[in-house]
């Protein structure tokens, strides 16, 4: 168990996190000692989205990755396998890889020339022969590479603890929303490909503002973004007050904040009265020819699930523990780059079979949106920043964040079980999910000890945490 | 003076001159924050485009920045949405420009590199600095190849602006100004 931490005397992290009353610490987001925990604890042990199959198509190719603070390498190797490596030299820790992406048959290191195969091996170090007498054994020097990788639909996680559950488990009833995300407009699994590259900058907060807002914030969007109407963003042009979303047929369904109080996972998802797939309705009216496209994939994915269920996948936002967020057409990733800076990147989907009409149109709605130049999100970048700052301050951190938004008004429905819903009106119980799967993460000594998940607020007799502070968990 | 006799020293002096002018008159009306004036300047046509710069291998830097065929870029869009970002910023609830920042473009290095009847291809350096409520300070330097077209009635028009911010992960939090 690891429940202290430094700075200030020593305190239980869960004197700062009170989900029982929605009351919780601003040091949690500001405190450098428990950032550099996060680091450890979080960062070293949950599976991260490093990237997708379509980066590196072809054998040879690269492109670089984050996981936590440090730079990957995602590449496939000579014989097509997908690696992830940590972009370090195992000489003298200089960076292997300089390039953002590219094709590299071997990947040597600009300091002293040591040589890494694709596939991580180290195959040349200088004197090997002459100084090193052959007493080097090249065989245990190759690239660091992650515990665990999974190739899920395309998407690629890995997590650098070989004692983490399998990526599936890990998502429990999150993986059929992983999945959708990288389906196809038709329903095709696998279906999609990125744009590329990724946009990525620099957010002056700490990385959990955006990643445990996204996904469980609605409540923010009135005021956050009450001047984005005026740029009239969406596909449909001023049609319709000129909201930045495309235009969608009605379909019977509860939308709500649905999130798995045990693993972290959140989402604002539906759950649908009836099977199907929605009718599609017209919204591209500035670009001639790209509603026929999205339309006839629409036929097809209506007769592929014309008698399924699409819970928790059919529409809506989600976000997998700790920090990817996503849907069905970006991807939002919340890299940690110091206490009081966020590294934010953007991805965006596209069916790797459409047109180029369809991928220019959809690209270029992706770029007003998104990013730091989109018309919708900078307006998310001000409110992320200086809550931050204004969080810093001996006398500020006196003073909790409150979380109490929908508190206790939530409920369970038995056809998507393990999944907490709140849905009368704007809730942070997504919010609140991932603080309580946080705290966990923080004091875990192992994974034996946040997987299997607590049953029924219970411990899973692994478990060697539970200081009984707070019976509700 | 029209374009097509700029064939002498003399002349091309006098077109360089109009060229810088009208690119310092454009930058005054964005520091001024008169941006639905600067929405004037811009052409019915113009293709508006910042490249994301890559980190690319020696005989690659045709990869460098991305394309707008088929890439992401920071900016890449027409004057439909820029006009959009003006209403955006004149409605007074745009956080990252509410209140406004103090934001200077310097413009510098002006060369006019070609002409071809009514257009001219311009070449020139910028320094945009913002400073924003107390103490946040951000710097954007780059270089932008333009296309001016000269418009009988109302004067010079921007009919495309290619622009290579020097950056790869951007340093700052948003764009919320033009370049």
């Amino acid at each position: 168990m690891v429940t202290y931490i430094k700075g200030r005397g020593d305190r239980n992290l869960r004197e700062l996190v009170d989900l029982e009353n929605g009351v919780i610490s601003r040091e949690v987001y500001v405190n450098e000692d428990i950032y550099a925990q996060e680091l450890e604890q979080i960062y070293g042990r949950a599976w991260l989205l490093v990237g997708h199959e379509s980066q590196v198509e072809n054998p040879g190719d690269f492109v670089l990755g984050r996981m936590g603070e440090e730079e990957v390498i995602l590449t496939r190797d000579r014989k097509g396998k997908i690696h992830v490596f940590l972009n370090t030299c195992r000489h003298r820790g200089m960076k292997v890889c300089r390039y953002d992406d590219g094709n590299a048959l071997v990947f040597t290191c600009p300091f002293h020339a040591w040589t890494y195969d694709t596939d991580g091996r180290l195959v040349g170090v200088p004197h090997h022969r002459d100084a090193y007498f052959e007493e080097l054994d090249k065989s245990q020097w190759g690239l660091a590479e992650v515990a665990q990788m999974c190739n899920y639909y395309g998407s690629i996680w890995a997590t650098w603890d070989p004692k983490a559950p399998s990526f599936e488990d890990y998502l429990g009833p999150f993986q059929r929303t992983v999945r959708w995300a990288f389906q196809a407009s038709d329903g095709t699994d696998a279906g999609v490909e990125l744009y590329k590259p990724a946009q990525r900058w620099r957010l002056p907060s700490n990385w959990k503002f955006g990643a445990f807002s996204f996904a469980g914030d609605s409540a923010h969007a009135a005021m956050t973004h009450l001047s984005v109407n005026a740029a009239a963003i969406g596909p449909q042009g001023e049609v319709e007050g000129g909201g930045r979303h495309p235009l969608a047929a009605p379909f019977p369904s509860k939308r709500g904040y649905m999130s798995s109080r045990e693993l972290g996972h959140v989402g604002q998802l539906a759950i649908y009265e009836q099977p199907g797939v929605a009718d599609y309705r017209d919204t591209w009216l500035l670009e001639p020819g790209v509603d026929d496209y999205w339309r006839e994939t629409r036929e097809i994915k209506q007769q592929r699930f014309a008698n399924e269920y699409l819970h928790m996948q059919s529409d809506g936002q989600f976000h997998i523990w700790p920090n990817a967020t996503m849907s069905d057409w970006r991807i939002l990733m919340w890299h940690p780059h110091g206490v009081g800076m966020t590294e934010s990147w953007r991805q965006y989907q596209v069916d790797k079979n459409a047109p180029k009409h369809v991928k220019d149109a959809k690209r270029r709605y992706v770029m007003r949106y998104c990013g730091p130049a989109g018309i919708t999100e900078s307006d998310d970048m001000e409110n992320w920043n200086y809550a931050h700052p204004a969080s810093l301050g001996m006398v500020a951190q006196r003073f909790p964040y409150n979380f109490q938004l929908g508190l206790h008004h939530n409920h369970q429905d038995e056809r998507i079980p393990g999944v907490t819903i709140g849905d009368r009106g704007p809730s942070e119980e997504n919010q609140r999910a991932r603080l309580r799967r946080w705290v966990e993460f923080m004091e875990a000594g192992s994974w034996d000890d946040i997987f299997p998940v607590r049953k029924n607020g219970k411990s899973n007799g692994r478990s060697k945490g539970g200081n009984g502070i707070n019976p509700t968990w | 003076m029209t374009i097509q006799s700029a064939d002498t020293a003399w002349e091309r002096m006098l077109l360089e001159r109009e060229i810088e002018r009208f690119l310092y008159d454009e930058a005054a009306l964005l520091d001024e924050r008169r941006f639905s004036e600067w929405g004037d300047l811009l052409a019915e046509d113009i293709h508006y485009h910042m490249p994301i710069r890559r980190n690319v291998k020696f005989g690659e830097q045709h990869r460098e920045n991305t394309d707008t065929e088929s890439e992401i870029s920071w900016f890449d869009e027409g004057k439909r949405t820029l006009m959009g970002r003006v209403r955006q910023l004149n409605t007074g609830v745009h956080w990252p420009e509410e209140p406004f920042s103090r934001v200077r473009h310097i413009v510098t290095n002006v060369r006019v590199m070609s002409v071809d009847g009514d257009e001219v291809e311009v070449s020139s350096n910028f320094f945009v600095w913002s400073n924003r409520l107390r103490d946040e300070c951000v710097m954007f330097i780059g270089t932008r190849s333009d296309i001016l077209r000269r418009d009988s009635e109302t004067g010079w028009k921007i009919a495309k602006r290619l622009i290579l911010l020097d950056q790869n992960v951007l340093l700052a939090k948003v764009f919320s100004t033009f370049f």
